[in-house]
């Protein structure tokens, strides 16, 4: 069994999966897989087994680049002070009914 | 019960036993299975099984009309009235031989499946028609094992041509009709499963090659499932499985 992966390397993959058509994919976990298509067979049988998604997306984990917790000051700190950024800052003027 | 009526109920039990005791094997993999996504996987794949067996079983309680039911099918017949083929009632054995087993079985359940969902008999052709696109997903699981095992390691690959070889004398059962079931098929109330043969050994055969493995020369075949004369394995199986109904008869939860 030296050419075989041992359990700890296989791969880890994020699930993503879409419930309805018209919503967006949700992530719903993750698993262990030797590939994308087994990936996506186990996502199957690990998180679909009552009918809740209509489109599976499986991802591996270390393809993922995420944001460090380390930089959220000037990640989203300076957005505080701009809050014209944000649609409530607008008043909606009485004559608009449908916006 | 008209003799039509009897065959009917003799074939859904046959096939009822099928299912229950290949999810029953299936399922003595929860808590032993290589990773729990695979683990998960054959869970679900014997729960598919053991609804089938339901739905067989219920089919048959209702053609008897005679006070039976599921559980009394199930829990309350002793290896000499099981009718399953020999191949389902086999020990699990190691991972390869559980992958190969589901395969050559798996194998035969889509094209059989697939002609019972048009029998003339409108309960058999549901089941049919419900149970095919399970095992079409059961196909679909096993036949990239096959590729995984027999074309993966040294190891993988030995265990999967030894668990080929073990089983083969076994497959020749699938083809062989019983009594009821030939005389249901010489009515044209179902097909014969004889002329599946060719089409599986194709299935097999392309897919052995594929995953590198050698389709099994040997020539020699048991038989004796659908006759009630099993292997010593099926005795202990149902002993494990009927324990809870035999020590308190008709109990429910």
């Amino acid at each position: 069994m030296s050419d075989a992966m041992p359990l700890h390397e296989v791969p880890l993959y994020e699930v993503f999966i879409r419930s309805k058509r018209g919503l967006d994919h949700r992530h719903v976990g993750s698993l262990h897989a030797e590939d994308s298509a087994q990936a996506l067979e186990y996502a199957r049988d690990v998180y679909t087994r009552r009918g809740e998604g209509v489109s599976i997306w499986v991802v591996k984990s270390s393809d993922i680049v995420a944001s460090q917790e380390g930089d959220s000051a000037s990640f989203y700190d300076p957005q505080d002070d701009k809050p014209y950024r944000h649609a409530t800052f607008y008043k909606v003027p009485d004559e608009v009914s449908n916006l | 019960m008209s003799p039509q009526a009897a065959d009917i109920r003799a074939f859904s039990i046959a096939l009822g036993d099928d299912a229950l005791v290949l999810g029953q094997r299936l399922a003595e993999w929860v808590s032993n299975a290589p990773s729990l996504e695979e683990e998960l996987a054959l869970a679900n794949v014997a729960l598919d099984h053991i609804g089938r067996a339901r739905m067989f079983y219920g089919h048959a309680a209702e053609i008897a009309a005679d006070g039976s039911d599921e559980d009394s099918i199930a829990f309350g017949r002793d290896t000499r009235t099981y009718t399953n083929l020999l191949i389902n009632e086999l020990p699990r054995g190691d991972f390869a031989f559980t992958i190969v087993r589901q395969f050559l079985v798996d194998a035969f359940n889509v094209p059989f499946l697939t002609t019972l969902a048009a029998s003339s008999e409108p309960g058999l052709a549901a089941i049919g028609e419900k149970a095919v696109k399970e095992s079409a997903y059961h196909l679909r699981r096993s036949r990239d094992w096959m590729l995984r095992l027999g074309d993966g390691t040294a190891e993988s690959h030995d265990r999967a041509q030894r668990a080929a070889e073990e089983l083969w004398g076994y497959t020749r059962e699938l083809f062989e009709p019983f009594g009821a079931e030939a005389r249901l098929t010489a009515a044209r109330v179902i097909t014969d499963r004889a002329a599946l043969e060719d089409a599986w050994r194709r299935e097999v055969g392309a897919t052995f090659v594929e995953a590198t493995l050698q389709v099994p020369q040997s020539t020699w075949s048991i038989r004796g499932g659908r006759d009630g004369v099993h292997t010593e394995h099926l005795g202990y199986l149902l002993a494990e499985m009927q324990f809870m109904q035999r020590a308190y008869p008709g109990q429910r939860w």
